[in-house]
């Protein structure tokens, strides 16, 4: 099932790429394309960000993981790279858990 | 002969910015149950960061491949659109258009278009970027991948936390509008709701649908007004 996944997932990122190379022009650059396009990128991953901090397989769960997130909110504020973020975030869960203070 | 050596320094700083990134990618892909072969594969065959974090998320989440796929190629559609920008400018024709694809990502197109103005360092800022960023990518993957093989329980460490966090920094240089800003919060709230009442997997396609159903409508109210 994960091969699956990373395979198809694959192919279709790929084709989406040459799309851009091979498509004729109009098709992309159509303004109702273009309208819902735009916005698709910051859409999925707020979704992403509201989804992966609470899911617990088809429940919500309120854990150390939204410590994390919050701790990564503060570290972008103070304009942290990427990778710096990351380990905010981990660092904060981590720490939350291993004090017992969070669950 | 400057310019050349700066275009090149600045594709190695970006490489190298997103090397450290995919150490974090490849971590949390293995943490999330993928094997250091499916993380390497997702880094060689997929390349696009955002993608990437995503289809291992929903995995992770017992959301199905088929919601993974889905979840993944609507975030690599902004990659279609970056080809249709760089095509008149690297001027691909034929099969070269093939392998130019696979490196059109974010920061490849960026760096690009700083030098629109000369076709030549143009096709350099891409070409040096896109293949410092696909070396680094892959290094920075396996490093993690295998690192992350090493620990235990991932919410020890906080990998669970790391997820959103990830997402989050992804999204971040995106908001620099108040549609986009309320896009985004739209989407998070619908998230975490649907979360509630929905099987997993199917909140994060709802909830992105939701957002984008919310921009269309306020930049619609914003252009009549």
């Amino acid at each position: 099932m994960i091969w699956t996944a990373v395979i198809a997932g694959s192919l279709a990122c790929y084709l989406l790429k040459v799309a851009g190379y091979t498509l004729p022009d109009r098709l992309l650059t159509a303004p109702a394309m273009q309208r819902v396009t735009v916005f698709i990128p910051v859409a999925l991953l707020a979704a992403l960000v509201g989804v992966q901090t609470v899911a617990d397989g088809a429940a919500v769960t309120i854990d150390a993981r939204v410590a994390g997130l919050l701790a990564a909110v503060i570290a972008l504020i103070l304009r942290a790279p990427f990778l710096v973020v990351v380990l905010v975030a981990a660092g904060v869960a981590a720490g939350g858990r291993a004090l017992g203070w969070l669950p | 002969m400057d310019q050349r050596r700066a275009i090149l320094a600045d594709a190695l700083g970006v490489g190298l910015a997103a090397g450290a990134y995919a150490i974090s990618f490849g971590a949390i892909s293995v943490a999330s149950g993928l094997t250091v072969l499916q993380t390497q594969a997702l880094s060689v065959l997929m390349f696009t960061g955002a993608s990437q974090f995503a289809l291992v998320g929903v995995l992770a989440a017992g959301g199905g491949a088929f919601v993974a796929v889905a979840t993944a190629a609507l975030l690599g559609t902004r990659n279609g659109f970056y080809g249709l920008h760089m095509a008149p400018l690297l001027g691909m024709r034929g099969w070269r258009r093939l392998p130019t694809a696979q490196v059109t990502i974010d920061e490849s197109t960026a760096m690009a278009v700083r030098h629109e103005g000369n076709p030549r360092d143009a096709r350099l800022a891409f070409w040096s970027t896109g293949l410092a960023i696909f070396i680094l990518w892959n290094l920075g993957t396996l490093l993690g991948a295998l690192g992350a093989g090493l620990i235990g329980d991932p919410g020890t460490y906080g990998l669970d936390a790391a997820i959103p966090a990830a997402f989050l920094a992804l999204l971040w240089p995106r908001l620099t509008t108040t549609i986009m800003r309320t896009v985004a919060a739209v989407s998070v709230v619908a998230g975490v709701a649907l979360t509630a009442v929905l099987p997993a997997g199917t909140p994060v396609l709802l909830a992105g649908a939701i957002g984008v159903a919310c921009g269309i409508v306020l930049s619609r109210r914003e252009s009549d007004a």
